[in-house]
């Protein structure tokens, strides 16, 4: 029987605010144990919460990039339950009346796009870290990350594959990140990512019993642990057996799901509204402000770039993976005049460039308008596509325009039709035998010939000139 | 008089004369507590190397001419208002080592106005009981009658003002902790607004109840303590931003035209005959200064002690979930694990009144009962609410008694949680409105117990109640007694 998994994703993102939800510490990534804290993100007896405005602006962002409605006012409520790193016994998080609610992403499928339904976008307090020393019968708390905010993200399940959630995850991703409302960061747990499953057969409308799977940090191991579940499930159901309702872990190391807790212990959480908040008005007013100043969102872009530049779909989606590579491009491409060409170089070389050291385009030593010289010095034949690989490269080096370098180096290309003339005479001068072997139907060795005739010229001479004239001349 | 007898406003008048400083003073007070508090018990904890200190302090600022509303005024804490440096147990063991680390507002306004702290005053654990009987640190006597109960939560507090071991004290009140002990131990006390007073460093027993309030041994040391707490505090979601007026300004403005409504539904069965007696003594002398008494109804006031007993355990089952034995007071021993620490840790660290109202809250959010308990228990407090909206459009003030009955005796209610709860029947309504209202002394019973009148007002409206309860205290001849200890 053919099988189809059914999946939903609750996502939470850190929001980059400088600080937390409810008091005014830190929210800076790494510092020492316990020195971002103060009474009210301790949970020290008798304090009170305050409400980080900003929070709510950032994460209104979020709801209105995903097509979320904004409910005009929103509460929050406390989820009750006891752990080390949850100093208040309870996390403060939304529930009854979220921020927002019904939002949707367009995800890209083969000859199309799909689209995934956003049940709801709410705001709430992340917990502590436990640090757990083996050679102690102890665990240490650290409450440097209680109280940062986070928003969640939760889908609708509307997944079908392990592909589609993790097109789904990367949306999202890229939307935080270029909202500049997330660092995006896996590792370091400012994005994550919690996924319920299940699996029916094909064709059917009700869905199977769901495993939720947590502890998957990275974009591979969310698909990898999708992959494995469903075919966990599916080899349960073919061997006549039943899915069981729980929580599972992925673990890496071992790559399977392991059972973390079932059904039964599952928590109740009381929910309840939180008396020491009052309801948050998130008016037409305010929706409005924030949605005028929301950027233009990667998938608009990655369209605009096809319909105005003409580029192709896969050149699109490279361009746009950060905003700072599309303002690059649209630099290089506006100041060149040749956008195909500018994507050319910028996925080529420049990415290249880039990636072998590791560094980001904010960091790329070529400025934009440096590189859109160097196209119109190809395109006007004052240097050869050839020579410009050379070119980038040093400028890549030292941060110099272009002109610089081929001042320095002498490197105009000769375009003197005589002068490249003279040199293939000479090489075929110097090459009687070839020329024999190529006039006798051995054509190969016409890239010979280039060669020779580049090697002549130290690489300036026009290319296209040397293939028409050596034609000509070996005809002859 | 010996000056622990006076009021604050008596001992301020002596201050500015020169006649005395804070050092006399504070001298007065800690003497008077070597000799009554062994009997009376009303503190937990004294500040008294403190006190000496910033009496010290204090007579320096006098010299000065530097003189604020409470310079150089002994006032005790109730143990529930965080303390920077100074212990806070909140009458719990699970908080028996408990130093905090910063000042509730509440403390940091009473410092900045030049308040003497003398020391902690005892409670019901986590403010949770009538009778300051569940306190891990032992009973609170009533001065009145060392047998009785103070009355409670705030037990301590209303002891120490009648005991005269401290000149005023705070309180904290959630469904009458400090109407209910004033009312039983013959003194002041006020439960202002909901938001008027901030709850920032208040430990939460019940956050939508909660309220900070004075006690004092007249209603204008109330006014003066009013005047020095209220305001708005931005470190609490719900305080409000309303200015606030000078209260001593309402004390000797009258009551005349004044309507005062007097609610049918609370002559219930079960008040106390000479409580009764009291309160038709006291209508007859409003209404001989002016005031006249109608009846009023609300209509509500039979489900309010059913709506208070699923509100405010709801909340306080999650308030205490930070008490875990993980951060700081009393952890168990000998714990095989996590689960096993929490579960011993709560279970030796707070009392049978404090884990039954965990139970019952916990229970009352309970996923499936969350709807016909929590959320009806809201709706409910809504009508409630509009009640009291209702009545006062028809009169200025509601009276009624603070307590059905005068101080009991310690003991009595302990084994019978239904009957211990009906003691607060008068005040609870007040906490789920959230109206202040303001118990004042009311004359004694034959064998000397001190009875309580109690006043509500509508929101924001507590210079109305200290303009009645002024004019009360003042002119309708009630008998002013001291203790006999």
């Amino acid at each position: 029987m053919a099988y189809e998994p059914v999946i939903g994703l609750e996502v939470h993102a850190q929001l980059l605010t400088e600080s937390k939800i409810f008091c005014t510490c830190s929210t800076v990534f790494g510092a020492e144990p316990n020195s971002h804290t103060c009474p009210v993100c301790m949970g020290m007896p008798g304090v009170l919460p305050v409400l980080n405005r900003k929070v709510v602006e950032y994460a209104m962002k979020m709801a209105l990039a995903t097509n979320c409605r904004i409910n005009e006012t929103c509460t929050f409520a406390r989820k009750n339950y006891f752990y080390p790193d949850l100093p208040k016994g309870y996390q403060i998080s939304q529930y009854a009346r979220p921020l927002a609610e019904d939002g949707y992403v367009h995800i890209e499928e083969d000859g199309g796009k799909k689209r995934i339904g956003i049940t709801r976008v709410h705001m709430e307090e992340d917990a502590g870290k436990m640090i757990h020393d083996e050679h102690l019968p102890s665990s240490y708390v650290d409450l440097n990350r209680t109280g940062v905010p986070l928003i969640e993200i939760v889908s609708e399940p509307d997944m079908r594959g392990a592909e589609e959630a993790s097109a789904y995850l990367r949306r999202l991703h890229e939307i935080l990140v270029y909202l500049e409302i997330c660092d995006g960061n896996m590792e370091e747990g400012s994005f994550r990512c919690d996924a319920n499953v299940s699996i029916r057969p094909k064709g059917e409308a009700a869905f199977g019993t769901r495993t939720e799977l947590k502890n998957m940090n990275s974009f591979r191991n969310v698909q990898r642990a999708l992959e494995y579940e469903i075919r966990r499930q599916q080899y349960i159901l073919e061997s006549g057996q039943e899915v069981i309702q729980e929580t599972r872990l992925w673990d890496d190391a071992q790559g399977v799901t392991l059972s973390m807790r079932g059904k039964e212990e599952a928590h109740d959480y009381r929910y309840f509204p939180d008396p020491d908040l009052v309801p948050i008005v998130t008016d037409a007013a305010w929706t409005e402000k924030v949605r005028s100043s929301l950027p233009e969102l990667p998938l608009e872009k990655r369209e605009r770039f096809i319909r105005d530049y003409q580029l192709p779909s896969y050149d699109a989606g490279v361009l746009t993976a950060s905003r700072v590579l599309a303002d690059y491009f649209e630099d290089v491409a506006r100041l060149s005049g040749k956008p195909k060409t500018a994507s050319n170089w910028v996925m080529g070389d420049i990415l290249r460039f880039l990636n072998e050291e590791k560094r980001d385009i904010k960091e790329c030593p070529i400025l934009p308008q440096s590189l859109a010289e160097m196209i119109q010095l190809i395109e006007d034949g004052t240097i050869s596509g050839k020579m410009a690989k050379d070119i980038i490269e040093e400028m890549y080096r030292t941060g110099k325009p272009p002109k610089a370098i081929i001042g320095e180096k002498g490197m105009i290309q000769i375009t003197d039709e005589a002068a490249i003339s003279k040199t293939i005479a000479d090489v075929l001068a110097a090459n009687t035998a070839q020329v024999e072997q190529y006039r006798g139907g051995k054509e190969k060795l016409f890239g010979y010939f280039v060669g020779q005739v580049m090697k002549a010229t130290q690489g300036k001479a026009n290319p296209q000139l040397i293939n028409e004239l050596l034609k000509k001349m070996l005809v002859k | 008089m010996e000056l622990h007898q006076l009021t604050i406003h008596e001992l301020q008048k002596l201050i500015r004369l020169g006649k005395v400083n804070s050092s006399d003073i504070v001298r007065s007070v800690f003497k008077r507590i070597d000799t009554v508090e062994g009997s009376v018990h009303a503190y937990i904890s004294l500040m008294k190397e403190y006190a000496f200190e910033e009496a010290t302090k204090a007579d320096h600022s006098i010299r000065e001419g530097n003189i604020r509303a409470l310079t150089g005024i002994p006032i005790a804490l109730k143990d529930i208002v965080c303390t920077k440096g100074f212990l806070t147990t909140c009458g719990s063991r699970i908080l028996y080592n408990y130093i905090p680390p910063y000042d509730a507002t509440v403390v940091e306004k009473l410092k900045e106005a030049g308040a003497v702290f003398t020391g902690k005053t005892n409670m019901d654990e986590f403010a949770m009981g009538s009778s300051t009987e569940t306190s891990y640190f032992g009973i609170t006597k009533n001065p009145w009658a060392l047998d009785r109960i103070p009355g409670g939560s705030s037990g301590g507090s209303a002891a120490a003002v009648a005991a005269d071991e401290c000149i005023a004290s705070i309180g904290s009140d959630t469904g009458g902790s400090i109407r209910q002990p004033a009312a039983l131990c013959g003194v002041v006390g006020m439960k202002p607004t909901y938001g008027r007073v901030s709850r920032y460093g208040l430990i939460a027993f019940a956050s939508s109840l909660d309220q900070i309030g004075p006690f004092t041994k007249d209603v204008e040391d109330c006014a003066i303590m009013m005047n020095v707490i209220a305001g708005y505090d931005p470190r609490e979601s719900t305080s409000v931003p309303l200015d606030v007026p000078d209260y001593t300004a309402f004390l000797s403005r009258g009551i005349d035209g004044f309507k005062v409504g007097i609610p049918k539904e609370y002559f219930i069965k079960g008040i106390d005959p000479e409580v009764t007696e009291a309160m038709t003594r006291a209508m007859k002398a409003i209404e001989g200064l002016g005031a006249s008494c109608i009846e009023i109804s609300l209509p509500h006031t039979e489900y309010c002690l059913a709506v208070y007993y699923i509100v405010a355990p709801a909340e306080a089952s999650s308030n205490l979930a930070r008490y875990d034995g993980v951060k700081y007071g009393f952890r168990a021993e000998d714990c095989r694990d996590i689960l096993d620490m929490y579960k011993k840790t709560r279970s030796a660290g707070f009392g049978t009144e404090v884990k039954r109202r965990i139970m019952i809250g916990t229970y009352a959010l309970s996923s499936g009962y969350y709807d016909a308990y929590y959320k009806k228990a809201s709706q409910v407090r809504a009508m409630i609410k509009s009640d009291f909206e209702e009545a006062f459009k028809d009169c200025d003030v509601i009276l009624t008694p603070t307590s059905p009955t005068p101080a009991f005796k310690i003991g009595e209610k302990m084994d019978d949680p239904l009957q211990m709860y009906l003691s607060d029947i008068f005040t609870i309504s007040t906490n789920l409105a959230g109206i202040p209202g303001i118990s004042v002394p009311c004359g004694f019973t034959r064998q000397g117990l001190p009875i309580g009148a109690q006043f509500l007002a509508g929101h924001f409206e507590e210079g109305k109640l200290l303009q009645i309860a002024s004019a009360f205290e003042k002119h309708a001849n009630i008998e002013k007694r001291r203790p006999d200890l």
